[in-house]
């Protein structure tokens, strides 16, 4: 039965801010002033221009004693080292992958950097080269984590552990890398029966919750045995709770994809995407993580 | 099992926002929000001559602009393609002579008529274009107010074609008849309507059906480098029609209870 719902626009009301933990920011747009101190030093998203320090980018004003930056409220993935990515492979070339995470170039695996299946410990050999594509291929997606950054900004990736590698089947979402929260880990396995990865970049992976603990293959075999439709609905109901936190602009981090799936669920997983539906579920998450906090 | 990735079976929609008369100096207009596809429609009545095959009969002509808004693919010249695709099917949604009372349009037949020129404008690409396109046109010509003209003739024979004062003295179009676009798309084994940018890139082929809001099938083509089998043509015609007509129902609904919040009408526009 086809359900086709038509409205009339409503002009969208500003949701109230919540409460202030701590100071203030201060917003800035491109161009506004920040100080005319000249005593700070410039960090990532100022310029200096006659002597005024002047942002060139829209943020928040962060200041670490002396250095002052401005965080970027919508942007492009910048590397740090350390950082969990997720990415879609888009070129082989001769001795690497080239691999896309949402950034301004793109990033680089090398073959050096991955995994051998069985988990040799070898040089690469030729025979390795040429057999590249049958460990990965363009449109193949693979968890990695930053090893270095190079001097232009591009970032180069490694799948040293075995909790890196291809991954199997599960939904992508993309959203702005600004709203994922820097955590001591990235992986989550989900009381709701499914597991997230939730990739610095901004590339969201859910996928179904792998019964056995099976890390031995490296993460290079997928299993395309159909998911059943039980999980499927949890992944589609996290999916929607995603999208919603992102459009409010809530930081997505564990607990708050938590909070906001278990207050979508008196809805179907169709409705979630519905504008009255979403601002009342994730007012209902901001309440419960402000409870959590105070 | 009818569960798509965010949620919807194989036949919902996703939610629809149509606003009417959103552009002031146009004769009618609408705005079409389907998910994150954004589509504006503009119809300008203007006099022009008709067809010399069809001399006691109006005509609409269609536009469509690919703005460079929508993606960064559209800059420049690239939007021309989709255009003039789009404008061509629109053309032949609007072809069968029952869709529109043509002859509604003429003021002197082989002399006088008025031409409709349709102009879509894509803002926003977030698929499923054609059924929004045919949506907002749907609800832009029931929001068109053509000018009455009276045709007055003096003592030469010369003919003179006279406006009414009155600003609000107009005609109206019959919609009841103008069909809506259908995209069917087919994913794997099984079809989808109202697919978004990711599921069109998954599926190879669709059905693109025009469907009055009585359930008649007006005109029929088939987009996508991939097969359809000529069995699961027929099941798409079937699910088309009845998607077709909710879908009419539901949007003659939403007109009518715009209209009928009249003048106090809050206008959202653009800045809403």
């Amino acid at each position: 039965m086809a359900a086709i719902t038509m409205r009339l626009p409503v002009a969208r009301k500003a949701v109230g801010p919540s409460a202030p933990r701590g100071s203030e920011k201060h917003l800035v747009a491109p161009g506004d002033t920040i100080t005319t101190d000249t005593g700070y030093m410039r960090g990532h998203g100022t310029y200096v221009d006659e002597e005024k320090l002047i942002a060139s980018v829209a943020g928040a004003v962060e200041r670490v004693n002396k250095l002052v930056c401005v965080k970027a409220l919508k942007t492009r993935y910048n590397g740090e080292v350390g950082d969990i990515v997720v990415g879609r492979i888009t070129e082989v070339q001769q001795k690497r992958w080239k691999v896309e995470t949402n950034s301004r170039l793109d990033s680089v695996l090398l073959l050096s950097s991955m995994n051998l299946p069985g988990g040799e410990l070898r040089r690469r050999s030729a025979e390795d080269e040429l057999a590249m594509r049958d460990y990965l291929q363009e449109g193949d997606l693979i968890s990695a984590e930053v090893q270095s950054v190079f001097s232009d900004g591009a970032v180069s990736l490694h799948t040293r552990s075995l909790k890196y590698g291809k991954l199997g089947q599960g939904v992508l979402v993309q959203v702005s890398p600004s709203l994922v929260k820097r955590q001591k880990t990235h992986f989550h396995d989900l009381p709701c029966g499914a597991s997230v990865i939730l990739g610095n970049n901004g590339f969201i992976w859910i996928y179904p919750t792998p019964e056995q603990k099976d890390e031995e293959a490296g993460g290079f075999t997928t299993s395309l045995e159909p998911v059943p439709l039980s999980d499927r609905e949890v992944i589609s109901r996290l999916r929607n709770c995603i999208v919603a936190l992102v459009t409010q602009t809530l930081m997505l981090f564990d607990t708050s994809i938590l909070y906001c799936y278990e207050a979508s669920l008196p809805h179907q997983i169709k409705d979630i995407l519905k504008p009255e539906v979403m601002e009342e579920i994730v007012l209902e998450t901001r309440r419960r993580l402000l409870d959590l906090e105070g | 099992e009818d569960l798509r990735v965010d949620g919807r079976g194989c036949e919902d929609y996703r939610c629809v926002e149509v606003e009417t008369d959103v552009v002031s100096n146009t004769s009618g207009s609408a705005r079409v929000k389907l998910g994150h596809t954004d589509i504006l429609v503009g119809v300008k009545a203007e006099m022009g001559t008709p067809k010399l095959e069809k001399p006691d009969e109006g005509y609409l002509e269609f536009f469509v602009d690919c703005s460079a808004n929508a993606t960064p693919e559209f800059e420049g010249r690239g939007g021309e393609e989709l255009g003039t695709e789009i404008a061509n099917i629109l053309y032949r949604v609007f072809s069968s002579e029952s869709s529109v009372d043509l002859k509604s349009l003429c003021i002197n037949p082989r002399e006088h008529c008025w031409v409709l020129y349709v102009d879509v404008l894509l803002l926003e690409c977030g698929g499923n274009l054609f059924d929004a396109i045919s949506i907002a046109v749907k609800a832009a010509l029931f929001n068109t107010r053509i000018p009455k003209v009276r045709v007055l003739e003096d003592e030469e024979g010369s003919k003179e074609i006279e406006l009414s004062d009155d600003p609000y003295d107009c005609i109206r179009l019959n919609v009841d008849d103008v069909p809506c676009i259908v995209t069917l798309s087919k994913i794997g084994y099984r079809h989808v309507v109202d697919a978004t940018l990711q599921e069109e890139a998954c599926s190879l082929a669709s059905l693109l059906i025009s469907v009055t809001s009585k359930g008649a099938l007006t005109s029929m083509k088939k987009v996508g480098k991939g097969s359809l089998d000529p069995e699961s043509i027929f099941e798409m015609m079937e699910m088309g029609k009845r998607v077709g007509k909710s879908l009419h129902i539901a949007l003659q609904k939403i007109l009518d209870e715009e209209e009928s919040l009249g003048t106090s009408r809050q206008k959202v526009g653009f800045l809403g």
